[in-house]
């Protein structure tokens, strides 16, 4: 699957779960880095956003591909990003024909214990 | 220790700071009693739809989580650790490839210790705007110190 270049610059690649859904990681790294120690609030943003976009892309492919547009995004931050990877996971709620809504979730050691959720609306242009 | 506000916050360029904020090039841009702004040039690798250009909104949240960060020390004229809530955005209109992303964030009140914010993004006219923040940002421990309105 194709992912942004914004992907790249937060370092973040590529997984899939056991059921063959994207996962991504994000090392923590300098270019991710808000106060001294946490991961910066926009990077988790950010990597929730492209987990979103990777399911999206995902569950679109199965569906003869489609453009996709951000409407908005709310994002919660539970707990501080610590030195450890991030993974992050979209879950798609509804993909319709015009609209998806998406969940994505940040987790680093124990995906019960999100570090940051945020909830997605996104315009989708069918191919 | 007296708090400068026009001081501290002018002489933020957060590219020599490094951190996620200097990744993205983010740097002061102007401000008031009232607002804070923050300016994000346009780069490449912060692209999210390659087929048109238009950057991923992870930076534009960056920012805004930055610019309304700062609105509060702005607004209490200190600073004061503090942690973001919740931040949602609403994407208006895609920002124009090539186009300095401005965020302008402003304080809307400070409780104990929790203060609210929001704040505009465009590219160029603040009346054509790009995104529109709503964040909300909590004192661990402890609380804000009071403000006189």
């Amino acid at each position: 699957m194709r992912l942004p270049p914004y992907a790249t610059l937060l370092g973040a690649q590529l997984e899939y779960a056991a059921d063959g859904t994207p996962v991504m990681r994000m090392p923590f790294a300098e270019a991710v880095l808000g106060r001294p120690g946490f991961l910066q609030g926009g990077a988790i943003s950010g990597l929730l956003e492209v987990a979103a976009i990777a399911a999206l892309r995902h569950a679109l492919a199965e569906e003869g591909g489609g453009r996709i547009k951000p409407i908005n995004v709310t994002v919660d931050f539970m707990r501080g990003g610590r030195d450890h990877d991030t993974l992050a996971a979209g879950i798609i709620t509804r993909l319709g024909n015009r609209v998806a809504n998406v969940e994505a979730v940040a987790w680093q050691d124990d995906r019960a214990r999100p570090i940051a959720s945020a909830r997605m609306n996104y315009l989708i242009e069918r191919a | 220790m007296t708090f400068n506000p026009a001081k501290m916050m002018d002489q933020i360029d957060l590219r020599r700071f490094g951190g996620h904020g200097g990744r993205l090039g983010i740097r002061f841009h102007a401000r008031d009693a009232e607002w804070v702004e923050l300016a994000m040039p346009y780069a490449e690798d912060m692209i999210g739809d390659e087929d048109s250009g238009v950057i991923a909104s992870g930076p534009i949240i960056a920012m805004m989580d930055i610019a309304t960060s700062l609105a509060v020390w702005n607004r209490i004229a200190t600073f004061v650790p503090h942690a973001t809530v919740d931040l949602r955005i609403d994407y208006l209109r895609p920002a124009r490839p090539g186009r300095t992303v401005i965020g302008r964030a402003e304080c809307l009140r400070v409780a104990r210790s929790i203060s609210f914010t929001r704040g505009i993004a465009h590219d160029g006219d603040i009346d054509d705007p790009v995104a529109h923040v709503a964040a909300t940002f909590m004192v661990p421990s402890g609380s804000y110190p009071k403000v006189t309105p």
